[in-house]
């Protein structure tokens, strides 16, 4: 596109209050060799066969540093299932994008992050899904998956890629905190993201075996505060608390169309990775549209800006500033309505009800995992 | 360790933490690790007299006498300013 087509929707969103987008999440394939049961993909996953090629990436990255996105975050599924992911990387550099790879570290060879450190990738986000090989193979589903993450952890080290380890915690590997915490001492990593899974996608369906119980999420509060104070300038910790325990709602996306965006493996350009749950919404595409266009006309980013959606409580609510009334999906899913105030606030009609529901999940000692499945060809 | 900013530390920018000039905002951001942070021309005058070779000392005498401002008060900022980088991992010392 010319340079001069995206200062005209710039000048009109500012017009119109809307800031330029700092952070892009492109979610390369939905393909993915581990199966957590709490993945964000959506349900419905994209086929392979419907995958943006190399040259489509390559545009909207170039759209997304036009458009005024800083960093990008390459995830997936496996964003290393992606054959191409090394001149992808290229491509977003050359852009002149902070370029962040999201990855289980399956898929990735010695060579391959030799590959991408010459590419330019700037930094490396790994996830952990338990600390020792029993848990993690068992959350991943994907057995031998613990012993190669360890050993990407290596390379990486020596490599010397800038890296956050990305513990995702719930009921069943809670009690591994401290250790996570540890390990990513252990693996030279500057930034630990502690995150309390979000109960989005695969994870709905998981609530009764994955919901931490009071006490585990207090606790959890606890070890990340220590830990933040114990090492100070040598580990940041970023934390995602669990929010069915909270009292208010988190400030989700940052404001919805506001912060960042997302794109999907096909192409559609989401607020955020749940929003396809919210049917309502009728989502632009990449291959038809500009990104530009996209953020600052698309009827799916303009439905939750501002407060005019708003229903009471959030209306008057002195707090809808700070937190924009909660999570529209989380709206969607636990309220059927995704203008309503997100269910997990104290303001919330549901709030109580759903405290109840949620202390019986965390209770429920028979669930079983449903696992993620892998997308059609 | 992040107290461990004395006259004779050098400050270094770490592998994966870069300047870049914000053409859509117009402004310099320092890029980092799940952070973008907005500098201001004082935060950008400090970040580009680090070289990874001067001492801290050396710079803020530098600043001072770029600017005309008292050593004392350049080398207090500047400090505060750095420290708040090292405490999130995107400054070093060596």
């Amino acid at each position: 596109m010319d340079g001069a087509e995206v200062r005209d929707w710039r000048a009109e969103g500012k017009a119109n209050g809307i800031p330029a987008p700092i952070a892009m999440l492109a979610e390369l394939t939905h393909r993915c060799p581990l199966s957590c049961p709490y993945c964000s993909n959506p349900v419905e996953l994209a086929q392979k066969s419907l995958e943006l090629d190399t040259s489509d990436w390559v545009r909207v990255f170039q759209q997304a540093a036009e458009l005024g996105v800083l960093q990008l975050h390459l995830s997936g599924g496996e964003p290393a299932a992606r054959r191409d992911l090394v001149d992808l990387v290229k491509a977003a550099r050359d852009a002149g994008l902070y370029t962040n790879l999201i990855t289980s570290g399956i898929g990735l060879t010695e060579r391959r992050l030799q590959e991408l450190d010459a590419a330019g990738l700037d930094h490396i986000q790994l996830s952990l899904q338990g600390t020792d090989a029993n848990m993690a193979d068992r959350i991943g589903g994907y057995k031998g998956g613990f012993q190669r993450k360890m050993q990407v952890a290596e390379w990486i080290k020596d490599i010397g890629f800038p890296l956050t380890l990305n513990a995702v915690v719930h009921r069943q590997n809670l009690h591994q905190l401290p250790r996570a915490i540890e390990m990513a001492l252990e693996m030279n990593a500057r930034r630990i993201e502690v995150a309390i899974v979000q109960f989005h996608g695969w994870a709905m369906s998981n609530r009764d075996a994955l919901m931490p119980t009071k006490e585990q999420a207090q606790e959890a509060s606890r070890v990340v505060a220590e830990a933040r104070d114990r090492l100070k300038g040598q580990l940041v910790l970023d934390y995602v608390p669990a929010d069915y325990h909270a009292d208010y709602p988190k400030r989700c996306m940052g404001g919805w169309g506001t912060t960042g965006l997302n794109v999907a493996p096909d192409g559609e350009v989401l607020p955020c990775h749940a929003a396809q749950t919210i049917k309502s919404l009728r989502f632009d595409n990449v291959r038809t549209k500009s990104l530009s266009e996209i953020w600052y006309r698309g009827s799916a980013f303009n439905a939750y800006r501002g407060d005019d959606w708003m229903q009471e409580p959030c209306r008057s609510c002195d707090r809808k500033k700070l937190d924009f009334g909660g999570c529209r999906c989380q709206a969607m899913a636990l309220a059927g309505d995704p203008n309503a105030t997100d269910p997990v606030c104290v303001k919330s009609p549901l709030h109580a009800e759903l405290q109840m529901h949620t202390a019986l999940l965390s209770r429920d000692k028979t669930a079983e995992l449903t696992f993620r499945k892998q997308p059609s060809a | 360790m992040t107290d461990g900013l004395s006259p004779n530390s050098i400050p270094v920018i770490p592998r994966g933490v870069r300047l870049h000039w914000d053409h859509v905002r117009e402004k310099w951001v320092l890029l980092a690790p799940e952070r973008a942070v907005a500098l201001d021309p004082i935060g950008h005058a400090i970040m580009t007299e680090i070289d990874g070779a001067r001492s801290f000392g050396t710079i803020t005498t530098a600043l001072a006498d770029k600017y005309g401002a008292p050593h004392e008060q350049v080398a207090a900022d500047a400090g505060e300013f750095l420290r708040g980088l090292m405490n999130r991992r995107i400054l070093e010392v060596a």
